[in-house]
């Protein structure tokens, strides 16, 4: 007799999801999948309003990484007013938004939804794996990982106006420069970080190495990755150009202008989950499916403009010979790279006077339409809108990078589901806890993919193979 | 209470959610009267740095819209501390009250004012007349607290 076993919703995640697993009569997986059950709606929603609401509006698709919304509905619409290049002053303000927000995602992702997992072992007892347990054990670490995500959030506030929901870019520009006395805030704490982040990356770093055996196959398996790059090719997590790989590291394209995404980028639909499936078109959808995030972005620049990130890219890239790197489980050591390149951004950024300047903004021959496209914390983020003469937005295509992540993270739940699920006598919490380290790896944001806010209790259901309810087990 | 402890009051919610907005809506009112010793803030969720700020003080206000307490709103001590994992980016009250004592030392009070709400389904940015109703009462309630610094009263449901 088959049973179903459901994962739902999903913890330390944002949003709500849920797995299910389906097992034979011998407790053999024979299916399992990460659903997604809340429906987003939001490209409906903002038809018929004026575009330059845009980024201000798009960024109530989540609490948890506005500014990404934020800078790319701005960048769109820097199209549709024809602002072709942005002042330094405006472009750079936008990019020391874009890294404070950059490190405050992912230290807390790292430090406090996810260093449970690793510092307490994935079957360690759930009263004890929990950001809790951490302040108590490693209250360092827990300290840290608080006050890197404090400073990534006063760089956002004093960029953009407020923590969440600011409003400092604007079509064509920004709204304000950074004072010499904010810059000064941030340059006294700015060696403090530094510190702090080489220690982030360190303890990812030794994670992976001293754990290889184990994370090497955990959730892994050979994938495509894309990521914008710069035009030299090194990482841009602000603009670029589109470039895809595939697992030996192949260029599939490479240098693409994003406005021509929908040249090589569709999305498919299943009836199964409410968020879409994106390929690359010459691929299809079976071969074309493609990882994005810090492990993509890793894989596919050939440098880090930052000296201590490219040494660390360097290393991170030498564990896998130096071709692409498809473990699951270094999304997490690429993560602290990439937090070490921000802070490294940051103090770049800090230390420019044209931070200062107050040309804020341009504008040129307006425009009906606008792509926009950044390197979020989870990935690349596509915004697509339409604009007719009236300035209202008649059509909004978001492709968030949760989304980019749909098959990838599938397929991770579906190894470590066959992998430790398979054949054990008994499900147990630490058993499913298995499935959710692998989505973690992600960080995915669910209410991002599909707009929704969620609370996350865990329910787990077995059914058997004729859908009857056996057991069903919950945690909040 | 002496009179130059230190006091935070976090109102935090969506705005764009109705009634949700009413703890943004009585921070800005409470920011506007610039009480002595009184610093707030606005958040539309909790999150863990939070705690890094809540233990710079000795009193903790936070401010939420409720679908459940009595009307026009309620205010209590905060005493239990949070134990349990978190499931998602944003924290509790309890949860950030946690954090700060056990990552920081904090020896903060902290008050939990809950002002009934009615719509929180709906997009838009204004409250209910009800929702605005009670939170006029809460704010003249919280006002009159700070300024007599009775802070060792009982939970209460006004």
């Amino acid at each position: 007799m088959s049973k179903r076993v459901i994962i739902e919703p999903v913890t330390r995640v944002e949003g709500h999801g849920k797995v299910s697993i389906l097992l034979d009569e011998n407790n053999k997986v024979t299916q399992a999948r990460f659903h997604i059950v809340e429906f987003r709606g939001f490209e409906r929603f903002i038809q018929g309003r004026p575009y330059w609401e845009m980024p201000v509006v798009v960024q109530r698709l989540c609490g948890i990484c506005p500014v990404s919304h934020h800078l790319a509905a701005a960048k769109a619409m820097d199209v549709i007013v024809g602002a072709d290049k942005l002042t330094p002053t405006a472009e750079k303000m936008r990019r020391l938004m874009h890294y404070g927000q950059t490190l405050q995602s992912h230290a807390l992702h790292f430090f406090h939804l996810c260093s449970p997992d690793l510092l307490f072992g994935f079957d360690a007892d759930v009263q004890i794996r929990n950001v809790i347990g951490v302040a108590l054990k490693h209250k360092d670490l827990a300290v840290q990982g608080v006050m890197l995500r404090k400073y990534g959030q006063e760089i956002i506030k004093a960029t953009a106006g407020k923590k969440i929901h600011g409003t400092g870019a604007i079509p064509g520009g920004i709204n304000k420069n950074l004072s010499t006395n904010e810059r000064d805030v941030f340059l006294k704490d700015i060696k403090q970080m530094l510190v702090w982040a080489r220690g982030a990356l360190k303890v990812a770093k030794d994670y992976t190495v001293e754990n290889l055996e184990m994370v090497k196959p955990f959730g892994s398996f050979d994938s495509n990755h894309l990521s914008l790059v710069r035009s030299d090719g090194a990482m841009d997590l602000y603009h670029g150009n589109l470039r895809a790989i595939d697992a030996e590291g192949n260029k599939i394209f490479d240098q693409v202008d994003y406005s021509k995404y929908l040249d090589y980028i569709a999305e498919e639909v299943k009836s199964w989950s409410y968020m879409k499936f994106p390929f690359i078109k010459s691929l299809g959808p079976e071969k074309g499916w493609y990882r994005v995030g810090p492990l993509a972005r890793v894989n596919t620049c050939d440098f880090i403009d930052t000296p201590e990130a490219e040494e660390a890219r360097k290393e991170f890239m030498a564990v896998t010979d130096n071709k692409p790197n498809n473990i699951t489980m270094a999304y997490h050591w690429a993560r602290m790279i990439e937090v070490l390149h921000s802070v490294e951004k940051i103090n770049e950024l800090l230390n420019d006077p044209d931070l200062q300047g107050n040309d804020l903004v341009v504008k040129g021959e307006r425009r009906n339409e606008g792509i926009g496209l950044l390197e979020a914390p989870r990935g690349t983020l596509f915004h697509h809108y339409k604009v007719n003469d009236d300035d209202q937005v008649t059509m909004a295509n978001l492709i968030v990078s949760t989304t980019n992540n749909n098959i990838p993270m599938n397929r991770a739940v579906q190894k470590v589901a066959a992998d430790h699920i398979s054949g054990a006598p008994e499900i147990t919490e630490g058993l499913l806890n298995h499935i959710e380290v692998a989505i973690r790896a992600y960080d995915p944001c669910l209410s991002c993919a599909t707009h929704a806010m969620g609370k996350m209790p865990l329910k787990v259901t077995l059914f058997d193979y004729q859908g009857n309810e056996i057991e069903t087990k919950t945690k909040e | 209470m002496t009179d130059n402890q230190k006091i935070l009051l976090i109102g935090f919610g969506n705005p764009a959610r109705a009634d949700d907005g009413l703890g943004p809506s009585v921070a800005e009112k409470i920011e506007a009267q610039n009480l002595p010793n009184v610093t707030v803030d606005s958040d539309y969720q909790l999150t863990v740095e939070d705690s890094a700020q809540v233990a710079e003080y000795d009193i903790v206000i936070f401010a939420d819209a409720s679908q459940n307490c009595a009307e026009p709103f309620s205010f209590e001590p905060l005493n239990d501390r949070q134990e349990g994992s978190f499931s998602s980016h944003s924290v509790e009250p309890a949860q950030v009250m946690t954090l700060a004592e056990k990552l920081f030392g904090s020896k903060a009070k902290a008050f939990m004012l809950g002002i009934r709400g009615y719509e929180f389904d709906q997009f838009g940015a204004s409250l209910s007349e009800k929702a605005k109703t009670n939170m006029e009462k809460a704010i003249d309630f919280i006002v009159d607290l700070i300024k007599t610094k009775n802070f060792n009263k009982e939970a209460a449901c006004f």
